[in-house]
């Protein structure tokens, strides 16, 4: 399998460790990706407030490069706004031919053209669970994360507007791929919440509050009835998004403090899916850039050395 | 009958206006949105209302509410609207308008989009650390970057902030301008 990769600008910065782990682990499940040619910025979620035209061109340019490129193959996009831009114009092209026409007349200086026939706009958990498959995933594990529990956290731009691979209201798809890596899934029903995205920037206070409620939920012993190994919440919240990652990983202290109702909470380590995934093929903490995030609890550190023993009822299940 | 002559073309915020309004007929006032916005709680006036104040034409009110600055475009009311309207695309619409109906009193919001977008104009791909500094320059406001200091510092730690890359530098410019003298007709 071979893919037209763009990761973004994220991936290029405060996100590194997204892109690093990503491809170590797509190489070692044998898949190809092969980055677009001088790709640039998509618009993440500041061009369609900014100007229309450059929400339709900046995300074109990028699929025309691909499309010159690259012609046939499926863009993969970890970032979820990125994905979300790429898909949307992709769509609105496809559905409407005077889009196409409004769109490349923005893209005629560069002599690019986006015609939208070749090549899907796939998210890197779309490709991981239908492409791959959690089977595929399972055998390549070396060192099963026995004894974590982990917390999937989709965040909003994979899930919607689009119906594409997951329920935009109760997203289950990380949930094989978690349990393929030997981890326990934490029951909630967080994980299509907004984390605030760029309020956090602009409305920080707003932002907070959604940030405390999700950690919150995470930290919190699941139901009766519903108790995870932990017995006592989540040791880690697995993430597919740059921005999620950031406000979740690096506004803990203040959002614990000032977001909400000043109920209690206690810091959560948050990782890449594709950190997750690499530690559990035998990865390093340094393949990984496991230095990068910042929010690391000693618990998360002391289960990756010595994770629980495996259960026979892990054996069964697995 | 008036003319042609004394009936000048419609501008551009009056196309954009008549755009929104059409694509808020349809809304019942049901409420879906409102009840499933995780930002409603922040805003002036809830997404429901907002819609009822442009559906009425008190567009200036619409405006100076300000509260599609509070979308985080998470989705949620488009995708539960049972009237299926574009709710997350006419808060970014509101926004392209109020910052050109009304520049000064959107100042504040507006400048962290427009700051983002100058990023990319400038180095084809944002560059984090000169993105926060133009916008605390932009900002003028002496406490702001306190706010972000700690973040920053431990992002510095972490070896996450670096000057800005020129690889694509100025890449975009001959996009930004041609998008610029085709006009926002949405």
């Amino acid at each position: 399998m071979k893919y037209a990769y763009y990761p973004g600008c994220s991936l290029r910065e405060s996100a590194q460790e997204f892109d690093v782990s990503v491809r170590a682990v797509m190489e070692r499940l044998g898949t190809e990706i092969e980055e677009i040619p001088d790709w640039t910025c998509c618009g993440a979620s500041a061009a369609e407030s900014v100007d229309h035209n450059l929400s339709l061109a900046l995300p074109a340019r990028n699929l025309a490069l691909a499309e010159k490129a690259m012609p046939g193959l499926d863009v993969l996009v970890p970032c979820s706004a990125c994905y979300l831009n790429l898909l949307k114009l992709q769509r609105n092209v496809l559905a409407d031919k005077s889009v196409m026409a409004q769109t490349n007349a923005l893209l005629g200086d560069e002599g690019l053209a986006y015609t939208g026939k070749t090549g899907r706009v796939r998210h890197l958990l779309d490709v991981l669970l239908n492409d791959i498959g959690p089977e595929a995933v399972r055998a390549k594990v070396e060192k099963p994360l026995h004894g974590l529990t982990v917390a999937p956290y989709y965040g909003c731009q994979i899930l919607r507007p689009y119906r594409v691979f997951d329920d935009p209201e109760r997203p289950s798809s990380m949930e094989p791929i978690l349990s393929a890596l030997g981890a326990a899934i934490h029951p909630w029903t967080m994980g299509g919440r907004c984390c605030g995205a760029s309020l956090m920037a602009t409305h920080k206070e707003a932002a907070l509050v959604s940030v405390g409620e999700i950690l919150r939920a995470a930290a919190a012993a699941p139901p009766d009835g519903q108790e995870d190994e932990a017995g006592g919440g989540a040791d880690v919240i697995a993430t597919v998004c740059p921005m999620c990652q950031m406000n979740l990983d690096a506004y803990q202290k203040q959002a614990l403090r000032e977001g909400g109702l000043g109920v209690a909470g206690r810091p959560v380590t948050v990782l890449y899916l594709s950190q997750l995934i690499g530690l559990a093929f035998g990865l390093s903490a340094q393949q990984v850039l496991l230095e990068k995030n910042l929010a690391v609890t000693e618990a998360f550190r002391e289960k990756l050395v010595h994770p629980k023993e495996l259960s026979t009822a892990a054996v069964t299940t697995a | 009958m008036k003319t042609d002559q004394t009936h000048p073309a419609p501008d551009e915020p009056t196309l954009a206006m008549d755009a929104i309004r059409k694509s808020l007929q349809p809304c019942m006032q049901c409420g879906t949105c409102s009840a499933s916005c995780p930002n409603a709680f922040a805003m002036a006036t809830t997404p429901r209302e907002l819609w009822r104040l442009l559906q009425l034409g008190f567009v200036d009110d619409a405006l100076a509410a300000g509260s599609f600055w509070m979308c985080s475009s998470c989705y949620t009311c488009t995708l539960r609207c049972p009237r299926g309207l574009p709710l997350t695309e006419v808060m970014a619409a509101l926004r392209r308008l109020a910052a050109r109906c009304h520049p000064e009193k959107t100042g504040d919001n507006a400048t962290f989009y427009k700051t983002f977008l100058d990023n990319v104009r400038t180095y084809g791909r944002v560059q984090e650390s000169a993105l926060m500094t133009s916008y605390f320059l932009t900002m003028k406001s002496p406490t702001l970057p306190f706010a972000f200091l700690p973040l920053g510092l431990r992002l510095l730690g972490k070896g996450k902030l670096h000057g800005p890359s020129g690889t694509q530098k100025g890449r975009l410019e001959g996009l930004f301008n041609h998008a610029a003298t085709q006009g926002d007709r949405t």
